[in-house]
Order: structure tokens, then sequence, then C-alpha cells
């Protein structure tokens, strides 16, 4: 399985190094820096790499690589969704996934490491069962700990770990009861210049934060379970019960958790909450271009349209802009080329519009393509594709818990091509 | 450069030990220090890039290593590890534990701190667990190394494994266990063999990892080390089966047979077990399968060639029936494992979808296969390297099954922020999906992609239409004309590659294309791609005679501008001077024989290879021999078009999934899957022989227990009456034709379903998912006592009837639940009736009063209820049983279920198996009845 993993930076350091069967040597990195420098960009490396001796696999997020090297065969999405998990174990730890935070914490993100693979294979992955094993930093702590040499090292195996319910530790308190849900969907759409969908479908996640006394058995209900179209559970939900009856019965983990993640059938039409009408035309003769985007709302079910972001991925040729925006912000990466418009809320009684002239560098050639403009937006207290819970009861336990659903809709991988 | 390249690495792996003596010998500090801090200047720090590094370490080869790097900073660090000392053999723990967290920080950035080594190991004892935790964590890094002084911490371990605390028990057997010191091999055989029968499955798990370790310490150990993975495969703990499979996958993939008495058990832990340890056992099992079990792929052949007999034919049933051939039945077993993995398809966790994905995708029949589908297709919404991942598999996938993936073909549209790889991968897949409806909507998107600035991507597109334009002969011409108006395009790149696609179209398709080949001729001068100008100049050839003014003309520029040509376009302009002189001398011998005479004279030995050949060739001369009168058959030859393939074509020789298939290059350590066997292995090695109520040991939970035994009992219920195969499949097989009495006989296929549908194997067909909490305090039904006596000469079964279905649900019934079976035996309340077993169970705090039976529908339902229980305790649970009259029918019989307060509505529907009689008769009886049908 697993033998040992590199954690390398942006540029090409490794600064953490551990290995869980015998030592690699950091040299087998050279074949990815190899592979790195070929990609560019950082993105482009293939997951997958084939040295003379090892496997590498290796994972790219928050500007960190995880590398690992290994020896024999093993499913690789076993390996990528194991180093994804390393990740949002720091994340949950750490509150970041970063170098920094790394190196300062290297002594906790050793004992996780060391509790989070046996041999090369995965021995405890909650993060509530880890958890009980190592406390996470705290200020409070680690000025106790300094005074009295404490550890953060619990000395007893979790209760997790060996019951039925791994994902929740047992005794849980609360003085306060409270259950929140968060359906947040995303709308994934392609639309083509003349704004007709070209693809679209909504995908949606069961955010919950449930913090409740003692073993609840939650059941939480859909007006309109028949929405969904395809789902994937968190391992708390009893998938026989989803199937005869459409209802999430569970045992909820501590704290914050994604409870089901699904789509909606693609048999809906899918709303667009947004129009773009753009122009956008680089000059044959002379250096320049011109640019010219309104947007305006759709079928906004009668809810306001926040957060709203164009992002445009200039041509290469295209040196500076000098354009005007009726609302919002514009900046423009010389660097990277990108062009982030951050509007804000939209107001139907007056579109927002960013125009202006774009100059390009002298003498090269008009761009083959259009860059396409990426959309990003937020309705509070709507999804979109309708999905409504009805109700939610619990029982195991006799108190009465504070409940609470939130809706949200957000552009997911939003493009309009030009 | 690829030889550079190892030599360079098995340099740098020796390069270690070669340090070892010197700096234990005290080499002079200064010296290895220079070298320590060169080596790190010329590292990977920056942007050297890996090149740089590969070449500098070539140059200095004794330090570039990554340990010489580090002992340059470690030597800078010398004073610190001074005080590391003194603090590790100090008397305070805080002073203790501050020295092995930078130590630990030290192991962490690939520093070497072994010299520290005997002080550590003194604290390997101490009562501070975190501090005992991080000497670990050190000795498990260096006790290869210093194994002398590792001796000295195992009596600690060996002490340890006896704790009265099982977490102190694992950590210490996990410890022993990674010290990779030989002399300790029978220690940690002994130390194995106790912590496999531990009571604490933790430890258990624990041991299943080290018997791993060991191995690959001393593989000559592997025989012990079977007969613990053989007992620890009968573990009942789910948290054990996972590591368990892998340390069998390791030690002895070949001993199937260990598999054979715990596959139903496996089978149906697999929805409980943890995440990881699902992934490998599904692998596992998917081989397993395919050398167990016959192809279920055969009738498909069966439906497509209708008249063909297949060899499994059992011979009776051929005469009578010839063209309906006896259909496969699938072994119970195969089906189980199909159905028990089904529902992990709604895992969070992308390998084990995958998993399931590829076991379906081997082992199913191919009309099921498409219900993977949804859920690889959900996958693509994951992390960048997932999608890489599951997109190379769909391809692999697409290209023998089209359907499957067809209805999610917008899913696979690129967008302009996808990497390059994946970008590549989807149009891999759209190319692959293309079909005569819907190849007007592919080329539509593909137009969209020619246009990307990613140019490579848009190479890959033209390449994609190339392949579109091949395979869907309707499309060829708007493809081709599509390309030729690419031909005009601005961007090198995309130009050269049409102009290779498009010369591949040609040949494909070797009609009137001469305006094509003159336009081509025309761009001839801008395109410097050297491959598109060998291809022109190829075409041009090729097609000589249909360009007869233009060759020349193209060959006379050619002349001019040999020299300074590409190796691959003064192949093509060689071959084209010999084609052009073989058909049009007349114009062109003059310049033919400049440019042999260029051609002789060049630097590349292929070209002067080549030009003194086709000279030999070509013009006749008294030297010349035989082959020239042949020379225009020769040149001229109608040529095979070249095949425009799927780069995903042979990759189905590997199992999916897996890293081989996505390296394409068989990894070391891969398992091949078997073939089909082609009759199967006997399937009574999977019985097992007695019933035993599963004990999950050490966690002591009732809920879990119960479930399992349910599920036991069932997996060997269905074989427990003896060695023949009989007793579940046989059953309702005989149930079914009793029934079929009646109706006429169904066509084969769907007669196979309806009896699918009725084995009884398992409970488990929709097991669920962390859903064993619900059925506490549910009895064991074979505890049932038999209430019935048979009053008519009908058999009962030989083995208690196991599914329950749930009536009313605790939460639904305020506290009220019920469950009910088929106990399968007649009903001593009327004959026409079915009897039904009810158990219900009061999940309530309080007492439940006055249970009975209320309204019904239909009306005139005849139902025979049981007496009105007068008080269920909280906790208790009671098992009447009643009798309904369905009339034959599947209708469901609804009724409503009252307590003293409350009046729940329930409803019972049985299933077509649940309505028949069992009856035994003797096979030539069964034969008889079955002819009169």
């Amino acid at each position: 399985m697993i033998d040992s993993l590199f954690l390398i930076n942006h540029s090409g350091d490794i600064f953490l190094e551990k290995h869980w069967k015998s030592v690699i040597s950091r040299s087998v990195c050279d074949y990815f820096f190899e592979a790195k420098e070929k990609a560019v960009d950082p993105e482009n490396v293939a997951p997958v790499l084939q040295t003379p001796h090892h496997y590498l696999i290796s994972i790219y997020r928050d500007k960190i690589f995880f590398l690992s090297a290994i020896q024999t065969e093993v499913p690789p999405l076993f390996v990528i969704e194991f180093l994804h998990r390393v990740g949002d174990t720091f994340l949950d730890y750490f509150g970041e996934c970063s170098e920094t935070v790394i190196k300062d914490n290297v002594v906790i993100v050793y004992e996780l490491l060391e509790e989070m693979l046996d041999n090369g294979f995965p021995l405890a992955t909650e993060s509530n069962v880890l958890k009980e094993m190592i406390k996470p930093p705290n200020i409070l702590r680690s000025v106790v700990n300094t005074l009295t040499g404490g550890s953060n090292v619990g000395n007893t195996l979790p209760t997790g770990q060996l019951s039925n319910v791994p994902w929740r530790r047992a005794g849980v308190k609360y003085t306060n009861n409270e259950a929140y849900f968060d359906v947040i969907e995303e709308i994934d759409a392609i639309l083509d210049k003349s704004g007709t969908t070209v693809f679209a479908e909504i995908q949606g996640v069961i955010e919950a934060c449930v913090r409740l006394t003692g073993m609840p058995d939650l059941t939480l209900s859909f007006m309109n379970p028949r929405l969904l179209d395809d789902v994937s559970f968190h391992p708390c939900v009893r998938f026989k019960r989803w199937e005869s009856e459409r209802v999430l019965s569970f045992i909820p983990p501590d704290g914050n958790f994604t409870l089901m993640s699904y789509q909606v059938s693609s048999q809906n039409l899918v709303a667009i909450p947004v129009y773009v009408k753009q122009n956008i035309s680089f000059l044959e003769a002379g250096s320049c271009g011109r640019l010219d985007i309104t947007i305006g709302p759709k079928q906004t079910m009668g809810k306001t349209v926040e957060g709203l972001m164009v992002t445009v991925h200039m041509p290469k040729a295209v040196l500076t802009v000098n354009l005007t925006a009726t609302q919002g912000t514009h900046t423009y990466d010389l660097a990277t080329k990108v062009l982030v418009w951050d509007i804000g809320k939209l107001n139907p009684q007056k579109l927002p519009n960013l125009r202006g002239s774009l100059s390009m560098q002298p003498g090269a050639p008009k761009p083959e393509e259009y860059p396409s403009l990426n959309i990003d937006l937020k309705i509070q207290q709507l999804a979109i594709s309708g999905l409504k819970v009805s109700r939610l009861d619990m029982y195991g336990e006799k108190y009465k818990p504070f409940k609470g659903v939130k809706y949200l809709t957000k552009a997911g991988k939003f493009q309009v091509r030009t | 450069m690829t030889l550079s390249e190892s030599s360079d690495d098995s340099v740098k792996k020796s390069n270690p030990r070669e340090d070892w003596p010197a700096r234990r010998g005290g080499l002079r500090q200064a010296e290895v220090d220079t070298c320590g801090v060169m080596s790190s200047g010329v590292g990977y720090n920056d942007q050297t890039g890996a090149e740089t590094a590969v070449e500098a370490g070539q140059e200095t080869t004794p330090t570039t290593s990554s340990s010489g790097a580090a002992f340059g900073l470690f030597s800078s660090d010398f004073k610190k590890n001074e005080d590391l000392k003194e603090m590790l053999e100090s008397n305070k723990e805080s002073l203790k534990l501050e020295a092995m967290k930078r130590v630990v920080g030290l192991i962490s950035k690939g520093k070497n701190a072994s010299e520290l080594f005997p002080a550590v190991v003194k604290n390997v004892a101490s009562k501070n667990i975190e501090l005992k935790k991080l000497v670990y964590v050190y000795l498990v890094r260096y006790a290869e190394e210093q194994q002398d002084l590792a001796l000295l911490s195992i009596s600690t371990f060996q002490r340890a494994l006896k704790d009265p605390n099982q977490f102190i028990r694992a950590s210490a057997l996990r410890v022993l266990s990674s010290i990779r010191v030989p002399i300790i091999v029978p220690i940690m055989m002994l130390a194995i063999k106790e912590a496999a029968t531990d009571l604490s499955p933790y430890v258990r798990k624990t041991s299943a990892h080290a018997i791993q370790k060991l191995y690959s310490l001393d593989p000559d150990q592997k025989e012990q080390l079977i007969e613990v993975i053989e007992k620890l495969l009968k573990d009942k703990s789910t948290l054990v089966a996972g590591s368990v499979v892998v340390a069998f996958e390791e030690v002895c993939p070949d001993r199937i047979d260990l598999i054979h008495k715990n596959y139903r058990k496996l089978c149906n832990l697999l929805v409980d077990v943890e995440e990881w340890g699902q992934v490998v056992i599904i692998s596992m099992l998917t081989r397993y399968a395919r050398t167990q079990f016959t192809s279920p792929w055969k009738e498909d052949a069966v439906f497509d060639e209708n008249n063909e007999k297949t060899f499994y034919d059992s011979d009776s049933e051929e005469k009578k029936v010839p063209t309906e051939a006896k259909p496969y039945m699938m072994d119970p077993d195969h089906r189980l494992l199909l159905r028990n993995t089904k529902p992990l398809l709604q895992s969070r966790n992308t390998a084990v979808v995958m998993s399931v994905a590829q076991l379906y995708w081997h082992l199913a029949p191919k009309h099921e296969v498409s219900v993977v589908t949804k859920s690889l297709v959900r996958l693509l919404r994951s992390h960048r390297e997932v999608q890489y991942i599951v997109l190379q598999n769909i391809a692999t996938m697409s290209i023998q099954r089209k359907g499957m993936f067809e209805p999610y073909m917008k899913s696979f549209y690129v967008r302009s922020t996808d990497p390059t790889h994946i970008k590549t991968l989807k149009l891999e897949i759209l190319t692959n999906l293309a079909n005569e409806a819907n190849i007007s909507t592919i080329l539509r998107e593909f137009q969209t992609y020619v246009k990307s600035q990613d140019k490579t991507f848009a190479a890959a597109t033209i390449q994609a239409i190339g392949r579109c334009a091949t395979n869907i002969s309707e499309v060829t011409d708007t493809c081709l004309n599509g390309l030729v108006l690419l031909l005009s395009n601005r961007d090198e790149t995309v130009v050269a590659e049409s102009v290779v696609v498009i010369k591949k179209l040609l040949q494909t398709q070797p009609t009137q294309h001469s305006e094509i080949i003159k336009h081509m001729a025309k761009l001839f001068d801008n395109i410097t791609v050297p491959m598109a100008r060998a291809s022109i100049l190829w075409l041009m050839g090729e097609y000589c005679d249909r360009v007869p003014k233009i060759a020349p003309d193209v060959l006379r520029k050619m002349a001019k501008t040999f020299t300074t040509e590409e190796d691959i376009v003064k192949l093509q302009t060689v071959n084209l001077a010999a084609k052009l002189y073989l058909t049009n001398s007349k114009q062109t011998k003059l310049l033919t024989q400049y440019i042999l005479n260029l051609g002789k004279y060049d630097q590349n030995y292929d070209i002067r290879d080549r030009t003194r050949f086709i000279r030999q060739l070509i013009v006749p001369s008294e030297k010349s021999g035989a082959l020239n009168k042949y020379a225009r058959r020769i040149l001229l030859a109608p040529k095979p078009a070249p095949v425009l393939e799927s780069a995903f074509k042979d990759r189905d020789r590997f199992q999916l999934g897996t890293l081989s298939h996505s390296l394409n290059v068989k990894a070391s350590g891969y398992q091949e899957l078997s073939d089909w066997p082609a009759v199967a292995p006997d399937p009574s090695v999977r019985n097992v022989e007695v019933i035993e109520p599963v004990r999950n040991s050490g966690s002591g939970s009732e809920e879990e227990s119960s479930e399992e035994s349910e599920k036991t009992s069932s997996g060997s219920g269905g074989s427990s009456s003896g060695s023949e195969k009989s007793s579940s499949d046989s059953e309702s097989e005989q149930r079914q034709k009793k029934k079929t009495k009646k109706r006429t006989r169904k066509p084969a296929a769907s007669d196979r379903y309806a009896r699918e549908q009725m084995l009884p194997v398992s409970p488990a067909s929709s097991s669920p998912v962390g859903g064993h909490l619900r059925q506490h305090s549910t009895p064991s039904v074979s505890n049932i006592p038999n209430l019935v006596s048979p009053l008519i000469p009908v058999t009962s079964p030989s083995f208690g009837p196991v599914k329950t279905y749930e009536l009313l649900h605790h939460m639904t019934g305020k506290g009220l639940a019920a469950k009910y079976h088929f106990p399968r035996q007649p009903c001593l309340y009327q004959p026409s009736m079915v009897s039904v077993q009810v158990i219900l169970t009061n999940n309530s705090d309080h007492v439940l009063e006055e249970i009975h039976i209320g309204e019904r529908s239909p009306a005139g339902l005849n139902v025979h209820c049981f007496n009105t229980i007068e008080r269920l305790e909280p906790g208790a649970s009671v098992t009447v049983s009643m009798g309904v009259d369905f009339s034959d029918s599947t209708q469901a019989a609804n009724f409503q279920l009252c307590t003293k307060e409350d009046q729940f509505g329930v409803s019972i529907q049985p299933a077509v198996g649940e309505l028949l009689m069992p009856f035994t008769m003797t096979e030539a009886d069964f034969n008889r009845e079955q002819s009169e049908i």
C-alpha cells in the first residue's frame, strides 16, 4: 500500500517526509520534479507517475503537493482518496492546510500520520476517532501543557474505533442542543454564445452541524424526494430506509459533517438565474479589442442574486485593459491574464455593465478563441431545484433540540462561451 | 536520457550507505559540511528544475544525495544536537518531551538524527504517553540502522504486549513489528500469534498488519503466517476483515481455498466494514469470483445467435425445447456478491465506488453493468485527481459499451478551466461515444474546442475529428471540409495537425479529392511544421496522377530548400521525386537526379541509404537487376489506410481501477484476473457446516451480533440442509414449477428473474449502511417455536425462512415495532390462507396495551387475527401468528394494527413464492409433471 509520503511546497521543497515501511530516499521525488517542470502548471501534473522502482501518486491542493511513493499494485483512487483525507484532517485540526501551519505543528502532524496509517494501510481516518486520540491544538491547552508537561495524546482507545457507530463518540454533552442543516445547491452549466444552455445540471450537498447530547437518532424527510436522482451518503445514513421510504435516518456524527450529496434528476429543467449579454471582439488591424458585458436576472424565483462575480481568462496577447464598470470593481492580473469583475448584489432596475477597450501586444496575431466567462453567484434562502426539507424528528433522547434548515444556491462550474 | 536517469538513481540510492561509515568514523566535519552545503545549493530547492538537478547529480555524484544534503544541514545544527542529548538524559519529563518533539521535527525534515539513538532508546519505558509515542516514532525510523541498540528496547515491548489496556498492547505490537531487525523474527512471530487470538478486535487488526511487516522482513515465515491468516479470516469482526484481506493479498494471494469458507461471511459483512477495508475486500472477491463462477455473459451469445446450442444445455431439455435453451443459472453466491456490493455505489469514498464499478464490470451480466454508470459520472464532481482516474476507466469502458455512457454525454463536455490531461480524456470519451445519432452534436462541440487557447488540446481535438470521420462514414465529408477550413487557421500546430489528419482521411477515402490536395499544395509554403510538410509531400507523391501539374512544381521548390529541411521532410522529398520520376519522367528527371545527388551526401545515414536504394530501384542501369522492372509496382502500390484507434484500445487487458490500468503497464504485484472457468468448481466448498450465532467478541454489542447472526444463518441456511446443492434455489424452483402449472410457460429469461427474486439467500439485498441499530431485540428467527403442525401432506421446509419484512417501524408506530415473515408452513386456520408470523416489539418506554387488529381492506379480506395482546412491557417482544387469504394474488393485505390509544395502517405484501405450498417429489415425478405443462 502506501510506503512513504512527501509534502512538497509550490517551489519544490520537500518540507516533510514520513515513511511507513522502509525508508525511501527522497531522491525518488526527482522524477516528480521532472514531470512538474514539463507540465508548467501544477494542475497539469499527471497524478500517477512511474519510476524505475516506485510508483508516485500525487495530489495538489492548497498549494501543496502530497506525494506518495508506492512499490506495488494498489488502486490509485485508494491512495488519492486517502491523501485528500489527510488534507481534510489537517484542515480540520489546524483550520487551514498550508506549509506554515504544517511546519508549526509538525509533531501533531507526525502523530496524526502515525495513527492514520499502519504499514501503509489506513487505520483511523474518522475525524472524531482521531480527535480522541490526538487532541487538536488550541491556545489554552498549549499553555497548560507547557506548564504541566501534559500531552496532546489520549491514553485510551477511542470508543468510536470499536463501536458500531465509529463516526460518533460516546458521552457527548451539550447545554444547548442544536441541529442545523444547510442545503447547498450548485448549478453547473455551459451556455453558448447566444445564451442557450449547452449543458446544465444541479448538484447539491446537505452540510450538517449537529451538537446533540447522547445518542440521538435523527430522521430527516423531504417534501419532494423524487427530485433526487443520484445520491451518496455519509456512512451513518441507513441506506435501507432511504430505499424504502426516501427518508434519511441516521445517528449523526458530532459536529460538522456532510450528510449527503445528490444530483437532481436530469429530466427537470434547470433554472438559470442570470443571463449574460456579452460582446468581446479583437480588431484585426491595430492592436486593440473591445469588451462589453451586461448581466441581468433571469429565473431567480423572486430572490436577490448576491456575490456576483465574473472571471475571464484573457488570451496571452492582451496586455492591459481599460474598462469602466457601472457597478462593482474590476481587476486585471497582468501575470496570469485573469480579469475579475466583482459585482456584488444584482440590482434588477440597474443592470451592471462593464465595457471598455483591451490593448493587445502589438504585432501579435488576433487571438483565435474568445475567452469564456466564468460566473460566480449566490442566492440565499433558495434551493434552485425546489428541494424542501419537510421535517426533522429525533428519537432516542428526551430533550427538545433546536432545529434549523438553511438553503443556498451557488454557481458551480458556470461558464459562458463567447 | 532514460539510461542516464536510471543510473543516476541507482547511484543516489547506494549513496547514503556509502556515507555512513564516513560519518560514524567522524570524518572531518568541515569537509563534509562544505559538500553538504554545496549539494543543497544545487538541489531541487527552487526553479533549477529537475533536469538540472539530474545533471548536477551526475557530476557531483558522491554528495548530491538527499542524505548528503541532510547531513550538511544537520551539521549546522550540530550544537543544538548536543543539548538535545542532555535534555533527553535529564530527569525532567517536560525537557525530554521537548527534546523528542525537536527530534521528530528533524526526522520529518529528513534530517539525520540517528546519533541520538542511545539517548532516545532509554526513554522507551517512559510513563508519559506522548513521550513514549514519540520514542516509538523514532525507533521505527532508525531501528534498522542501529540494530544492536534497538534490541535493548525489545523487552519493553514484550512487557507491553501483556498490558491490560488493549490500546497499549496494540501499539506495542505495531512498533515491535515495525522494527525491521531480522534477529527478532521469532519474537515477532510469537507476538503475532498471540495477538491474533486477542479478545480485542483492535489488537487482532494490528496483528493482521504485523503479518505483512513480518513477511516483508522474512519471507521464509510464509507457512506459519498463512496459518495465522487462516485463523484471522474466520474472524467475525468488521474491524479485522479488511486488514486480514490485505495480509492475504500480500502473503498468499494464490491460496484462494482459504476464502471459500469465509466467502459468504465476507459478502455479508461488507457493508459494515470500514471503507478502506471495503476496497480491498471487493477487489479480492472480484478475483475470487472469476475463478469460482461460470461466466454470466454466455447467455448473451445464446440470445444473439438463437439457433446455436450451447454446451451447458442439459440433454433432456434440449430435445423438448430446442429453441428455448436452458438459461444460464447464476450461482446464488455470485448473486449474493453483486447484491451486497450494490449499495456501496452510494459510498462517499470514491475508491469504494470505483471498486464496486469494476466488480460489476468484471462480474455482472452485461445488462446489469449499467447500474454503475450514474455513480461513476457522479465521481466526476470530485477532485481533479479523482476525475483523472475515473475518466481513464470510463474511457476503457466506453470503447466496449457505448450505450452505458451515452445518456451522460454532456457530462464529458470540456470546460476551458479543466487541466489539459482531463480535457484530452474527456475528448477521448466523447470520441468513443460518437455514433450516427449524436455525431452532429459532438462535432458542434468539437468546433468550440478547436478554437481553444490550449493548443495541445486543439491538436488532440483535430485527431478526434479524424477518428469520428473514419468511424462514421456519414460525416466523413463534413469532417474533411471542416478540416480543410482549419488549414487557413493562424495557429501552426492546428494547421499541422489538420494536414496530418487530412492525409489519413484521404488515404481511407481515395476518391477524387484532388481539390483538397491542390489546396494543401498552395499552403505548403506557409507550413513549417516538419510532420505536416512531410504529410503533404507524401500526398503529392501518392496522388501525383491527380495533380499532374502541381506535383513537379512542388518538387522544384523542394529541390531548392532540400538542404535546410528536417530529416523526415527530406525522406518524403526523395519519395516524391522517385514517384514523379516513374510517372512523369520527362518533366522531373533532372530534378530527381539533383535531389538524389543532394541526398547522397547528406549527413544522415537514413537519407543516404534511402537515396542509394531509390536510385538503384528507379534509374535503370546495368547493376540494378530484376527489381527495376517492378519499381512502379513497388512504389505506387495501393496502400492500406491507417486505422485510427483509441489510445485506450488495449487497456482492457488490465483489471479496471488498478494502478496497472492507469499506467497501461503491468505494475509489480499486479494479480491477473483469470478467465471464467468453463465449468464451475464445486460450489459446496463455500458451505459452512454449523450455524453458529455470531458473536462480535470484544465489542460486546448486541445490536450487531443479532443482525449478523441473521445474516449468517441465512447465508449458511441456504446450504446447511446437506451436501446436495439443493435447498434454497431448488426449493423455490419447485414452487415455481408448481405455480407455472396454472399458467402458460413464460419465456426463459423472465422465468429466471422470477426465481432469482425469490431466492431466500439473504435479507441483505439492500443491507442497511449503518443500519444495524434498528434490528435490536428482534429474536433470531431460528428461535421461533414451531407453532404449527402439518395437517396436509405437504413438506415443511428443511430450513427456517429468514427474510423478515418490516410491517411497522418503531418511529411511525410510536414505539411499537412489527416485523413479519412467512414461515412457509401450511396454515392451520384455513387451507386457503397463508400463514404469517408477526413479531411485535415494544421499543417505547411505557407499556403498550391491547394490541389487536382493526379495520382491514379490501373489505372482504379474510384474515385470521391473533388474540389481542393485553400488555407488552417496554423492550419486550412477542411473536404471534396469523393467517391471511391473499386469494392467490400478490395484492397487498391492508389492515390496522391497534393499541389502546393508537391505530397504525400497515400492509403485508406477499411475494409470489410465498403463496405456494412446498411439496416434495422425486426427480422422476418432477420431470413427468413438467412434461405435462
